[in-house]
């Protein structure tokens, strides 16, 4: 029937359109937050009871910025699928869903652009 | 319109509760207090570029009593969600699936959440010097 491929019939499929995509990043950012987690944790242990210029030297050392830019930039997308998937689950009213989808991902943003401009600024502007 | 057989949402009303549907639902829990606490992340990274006062403000709310709370709240929770995190990859990989597995690494992620959990903040006040 047709001369669509096996892969073109099935791409695309799935509730939100958008076949296995969803999925796909979620697990992505997922496997990308085991060491930058790890990373995250063991860094802000030993910094526990650092001073504002302890903190900023940390923060504004390349490897840091980068790693941290990283887990802010992966943490926030992962946050969002995720959210995303408990609001599909749970809340079933379409304009509460849509609100609640529109206001977890404008969260996701608002607070991955303020948090990555922070270390930015100490990473660039010293 | 045949939805009768299409799968669901789960409906916690009507499942017949089963032990292990505890990891599901603290797995999720743990991920959207997570997700509450990168405000405080933000908030402290905001302070830190902005000045000595500001972060200082940041760090005596993390010192107080509810704030140190919080804060061991949150490493728990973290432990918990990537531990468990590792456990749902490998089901995506169709591995653990035995139900004695399930259990078992179920177990092992709660019990490897606290000691995760002491173990940091051990380590934590070590090296502010209170321990």
């Amino acid at each position: 029937m047709g001369l669509r491929t096996p892969l073109g019939q099935v791409r695309g499929l799935g509730s939100a359109k958008e076949g296995t995509n969803h999925f796909w990043l979620q697990r992505l950012t997922a496997i990308a937050l085991i060491p930058l987690s790890v990373w995250f944790v063991a860094s802000i242990t030993c910094l526990a009871g650092a001073d504002h210029n302890q903190v900023v030297d940390w923060l504004s050392s390349p490897i840091t910025s980068v790693c941290m830019i990283l887990m802010l930039g992966t943490t926030f997308f992962h946050l969002k699928l995720g959210v995303q998937v408990v609001i599909e689950d749970y809340v079933h009213s379409p304009w509460a869903k849509t609100g609640a989808l529109i206001g977890v991902t404008f969260f996701c943003f608002v607070l991955g652009l303020a948090s990555i401009l922070a270390v930015l600024k100490l990473a660039v502007g010293g | 319109m045949s939805q009768a057989n299409r799968p669901l949402s789960p409906h916690l009303q009507v499942y017949t509760f089963h032990f292990t549907m505890m990891w599901s639902i603290i797995h999720r829990i743990t991920g959207l207090g997570l997700g509450l606490g990168t405000i405080w992340l933000t908030w402290w990274l905001i302070a830190a570029a902005t000045g000595p006062e500001a972060f200082d403000a940041v760090q005596i709310f993390s010192g107080t009593f509810i704030g140190r709370l919080l804060l061991f709240g949150f490493t728990w929770a973290l432990m918990f969600h990537t531990l468990n995190g590792v456990r749902h990859l490998f089901w995506d990989i169709g591995k653990g699936f035995e139900m004695d597995t399930v259990e078992a690494t179920g177990w092992a992620v709660a019990i490897g959440s606290v000691v995760l959990t002491l173990g940091i903040w051990v380590y934590g006040y070590m090296s502010m010097g209170v321990l």
